[in-house]
């Protein structure tokens, strides 16, 4: 699993990866209430705006770590938002995306480095 | 956060895991470990327990002892019959600016010698300002600075006061009076600002910490922070000064008719008298050009505060604006407070709020938006 700087975590999953948030930026955010998801076959660029997310705080959104197509997006956070609070490492997950190269996900974080990043 | 003031219940705070934030000048809890969603779900199946210190009190004590003198005084400046509250009950009022608008709401106590309000913490020191420079020198004016103001609210919350003070049972929503207790005098009110039953006690600074933490001893009593606090009073339809309130905020356009009694208004036998009378009792006459209404989304993202309201699904200029959004835990969808046009402020009327970029449904609604649950 990699980490990124927005709080994201990212998996590789055969040829796509898997995104969610960490359990640092769910704990931050507080309860989930409301989770906006990308259409699926959308092409997004590094830095869009691709989920939105509201808990009872605040509005914050979810950007794509990389560039590439959406294929799969997680609707069970639609109907029950508070999962990303209970599982934001697994049943939590956002969208897959399709990318060209997974050795992009090199750039990122492991682990012990978000965790000091964190700090 | 080296300029903002403690409580005297901060370290108390500290060890119940809350988070802190910056709030009116104070460094107050917004939550603690329970987190927003199930400190609110909590105070209304069992009891929250809210430190409110930051909340002005301000005892006005007439000279002659005859508190009619000093609810003459103090109707110079609400527009609310405070000579027809009797002792030992609670009424809310609103003081207004020469222009018709709100400068702060309160609680007002009859406690037979003196009157007893309860101000907002933002509001405070102009308050105290406006008491000073338009009571009476007939009026002492005495701010109350050595006590802590605990808020006790849900189903619960009776029979954890009772345990402490037993007479509190026979009080009734809005009775305010004094109690022994183990913790020296509490000053009591059945009242809050939830929704549900409960009290707002007042309790001397030296005992306040012990006080609070017997409460909290008490079976399902919580601590509860800042955020359920804001969530709570808007599922049942409470202003927020500052946000749904404000000087530019008319007592009619703010639905607040039921604040200012028939003896105050047009053809009473006390009308008028208040800072910005003429426009105030106009308005009930007459009716305002907007209205703070109740607004449903019908989707589940919240509207929040600054959120733009249109008649329509494309076009048009704004007919209103949000004042207060978030979501309701226990209506278990969002909800939000506006100010709307007159001609669009019907309940059941569909405006469309503008949400990042796109207009959402919503439906004007009554409040509350969940039922409460005084014990009148």
């Amino acid at each position: 699993m990699k980490f990124t700087e927005e709080h994201e975590w990212l998996m590789a999953e055969g040829d796509v990866v898997v995104v969610g948030i960490t359990e640092h930026a769910a704990t931050q955010l507080g309860d989930i209430v409301f989770v906006e998801l990308p259409e699926v076959e959308t092409m997004v660029a590094r830095g869009d705006e691709v989920c939105v997310i509201e808990s009872v705080k605040a509005a914050s959104d979810i950007l794509a770590p990389l560039e590439g197509e959406i294929v799969e997006v997680n609707e069970k956070l639609v109907t029950n938002p508070a999962l990303v609070n209970e599982d934001p490492l697994g049943e939590a997950w956002f969208f897959k995306m399709k990318i060209d190269d997974l050795a992009a996900l090199d750039e990122f974080m492991d682990e012990d480095e978000y965790k000091d990043f964190i700090e | 956060m080296d300029d903002l003031k403690h409580t005297g219940l901060y370290d108390l705070h500290l060890s119940l895991g809350a988070k802190m934030v910056p709030f009116a000048g104070y460094e107050m809890p917004v939550q603690y470990a329970m987190g927003v969603l199930k400190e609110h779900l909590h105070t209304r199946a069992a009891a929250g327990l809210f430190d409110v210190s930051h909340m002005g009190q301000v005892i006005l004590r007439p000279a002659s002892g005859d508190p009619a003198d000093a609810a003459r005084a103090l109707e110079a400046l609400v527009p609310v019959d405070i000579l027809g509250l009797r002792e030992g009950r609670q009424r809310y009022a609103l003081f207004t600016t020469e222009t018709g608008g709100i400068l702060d709401d309160l609680m007002v106590a009859n406690r037979g010698d003196h009157l007893f309000l309860v101000v907002n913490a933002s509001r405070k020191a102009t308050d105290l300002a406006h008491l000073r420079a338009r009571l009476p020198d007939s009026v002492a004016i005495a701010p109350v600075e050595d006590r802590l103001l605990l808020a006790l609210q849900g189903p619960a919350a009776e029979d954890a006061l009772a345990a402490l003070a037993p007479a509190v049972r026979d009080m009734r929503f809005m009775d305010a009076g004094i109690h022994a207790s183990g913790f020296g005098e509490l000053w009591v009110s059945r009242s809050g600002y939830s929704g549900e039953d409960g009290f707002e006690i007042s309790v001397s600074g030296e005992s306040g910490r012990a006080f609070a933490e017997a409460l909290l001893a008490q079976p399902g009593v919580a601590p509860i922070g800042l955020g359920a606090r804001d969530s709570l009073r808007l599922e049942s339809g409470l202003c927020l000064y500052g946000a749904d309130l404000d000087e530019t905020t008319s007592p009619a356009e703010a639905a607040l008719g039921w604040a200012v009694q028939k003896v105050r208004r047009r053809g009473g036998d006390r009308e008028g008298g208040f800072p910005g009378a003429d426009r105030i009792l106009r308005e009930f006459e007459d009716g305002p050009a907007r209205l703070r209404v109740g607004l449903l989304p019908e989707g589940r993202a919240p509207m929040r505060a600054g959120t733009a309201l249109y008649a329509g699904e494309t076009g048009g200029a704004p007919v209103g604006e949000v004042t207060s959004g978030a979501f309701g835990p226990s209506i278990d969808r969002p909800m939000s407070m506006a100010y709307v046009a007159a001609a669009h402020a019907t309940s059941g009327t569909r405006l469309f709020g503008e949400v990042r970029g796109k207009r959402l449904p919503a439906i004007i609604a009554p409040m509350p938006f969940h039922p409460t649950t005084y014990k009148r």
